[in-house]
């Protein structure tokens, strides 16, 4: 399977890439494994790719204002082994290992994923949870974008067709707080079916704090704020925790295809969200 | 094609070392890796089974780490070292451990995995050179084999593992004769 003819650059900086841009028609080729497949099914057929593979400097994770900063070409495999990432926030490098296969991770970066914003993708869903921006290049120079409104629509994003991002910046998980990723997934692809990120933070015995991030459900990743709210005060109880996390599909375009029904992925997210908001209580424990 | 395509070259020479020798050929922007090394290179031995990331038959080592060599353009491979099946042997014909013990627990029937699930393994026994079979079996995920049901292919991880770590010979004794004889 071949895809649809196209020109090829290999800039050496990000300024350089982004002049290349001025193409209507150009995508920027991460690590390549979203896009690829897509272009063998002719599902996109850009005129010219712009590989940013070669540009030095762009695979770090480190530390720095309470944010782990997270360089667009670092892969999936890099962000599974970084003692920075286990130490800061151990949550995703959890979530880094649910990501397709080894191989697939040894490819596919974080970066790539974000811009790529697919509703089935595991990395959005703990994006949003931790909290963050996204530093993107353009023609005008470098913007921070939010995470939260970062995903518009499905494969949508903020990014304006010239930007590339630079750098994805996630808050570090706060001192005493406990994070969870619970997927159900594909099996074949591993994609979610439903992902659910909790980060939680609690005051004896009730939740003090609570930050969710749902994949898979909608056409977008996102946060059902109610459920954080209505979180907040509540004892780890299942079925005080199966009230406060009901609404967790409300008012989502909840999608359907052959592998499951929006009823299905409803019910999933409500049952994952408990599910992680237990694991990642018990992980704030200690 | 826009302005800024046309102006970019339509091939691009690709420079590879694989198995330790130097290869340079041209290659158009689309030309799949797997391809590449099937095709422009002659090394057969890496499959194109899917074609679509999922089957793991296209898996190769570059610059040490495994990947889908499917979902890798061949002009992204360029000045990087790669080592495919053709590499594991050694050249007078000693297997590598990994080949050796999927040889003893007939980890194979139609062989068209193999070269795919042997790299793989080469990558997972590297990470963690003493996995637990759950974690053998989590490692082999982006691997699929269609005769085996996967069993000998765990037996063959686990016996490769005790092989590298020296605490299973290379060649172990052929019990498969002496079992025979007991039934």
């Amino acid at each position: 399977m071949f895809p649809a003819k196209f020109a090829y650059a290999a800039p050496s900086s990000l300024q350089e890439a982004v002049g290349l841009l001025e193409d209507p028609e150009a995508k920027v080729l991460a690590g390549g494994h979203s896009l690829l497949p897509l272009m063998k099914l002719r599902l996109a057929q850009p005129k010219l790719l712009v590989d940013i593979g070669r540009i030095p400097g762009l695979s770090y994770i480190r530390t720095e204002d309470g944010h782990l900063a997270i360089g667009a070409m670092t892969t999936y495999r890099e962000i599974q082994l970084s003692d920075e990432v286990h130490k800061q926030a151990p949550v995703l490098a959890e979530a880094a290992h649910e990501v397709g296969d080894p191989m697939v991770r040894a490819k596919g970066t974080l970066a790539g994923a974000l811009a790529h914003a697919d509703p089935a993708g595991d990395l959005p869903a703990v994006a949003l949870a931790l909290g963050g921006s996204v530093r993107a290049l353009g023609p005008g120079g470098e913007r921070d974008i939010d995470l939260d409104g970062f995903f518009v629509d499905m494969l949508t994003t903020q990014l304006q067709e010239r930007e590339i991002i630079r750098e994805v910046r996630l808050r570090v998980q706060p001192p005493g707080s406990g994070a969870a990723y619970q997927k159900f997934d594909q099996p074949a692809s591993h994609y979610a079916l439903t992902g659910i990120c909790a980060i939680v933070t609690l005051n004896g015995g009730t939740i003090a704090s609570a930050r969710i991030g749902v994949t898979g459900v909608g056409p977008k990743a996102y946060r059902p704020t109610a459920v954080e709210q209505a979180l907040v005060g509540k004892s780890l109880d299942e079925e005080g925790l199966k009230a406060a996390v009901q609404t967790v599909a409300d008012g989502i375009d909840v999608q359907g295809d052959i592998h499951a029904s929006p009823e299905y992925r409803a019910h999933l997210a409500r049952v994952l969200t408990r599910r992680a908001v237990v694991q990642a209580a018990e992980r704030a424990k200690g | 094609m826009t302005q800024t395509a046309t102006r970019l070259p339509a091939v691009h020479t690709v420079g590879v070392t694989v198995n330790g020798t130097h290869y340079s050929r041209e290659v158009e922007p689309r030309q799949l890796l797997v391809y590449f090394v099937r095709e422009q290179l002659g090394l057969t031995g890496t499959h194109v089974g899917c074609d679509t990331s999922q089957c793991g038959a296209c898996t190769i080592l570059v610059d040490g780490i495994a990947v889908k060599s499917c979902t890798i353009l061949a002009v992204q491979a360029d000045g990087t070292e790669i080592k495919t099946i053709e590499g594991f042997a050694e050249a007078n014909g000693k297997l590598h451990p990994i080949q050796q013990a999927f040889w003893e627990e007939h980890g194979l029937q139609c062989g068209f995995c193999t070269p795919g699930m042997v790299i793989a393994i080469d990558q997972l026994l590297r990470d963690n050179t003493n996995p637990t079979e759950a974690e053998v079996r989590r490692g082999l995920d982006g691997n699929l084999c269609r005769c085996t049901g996967y069993q000998n292919i765990v037996k063959s991880v686990l016996s490769a593992g005790r092989k590298l770590r020296g605490e299973e010979p290379f060649e172990k004794p052929d019990t498969a004769l002496a079992d025979a004889s007991a039934h």
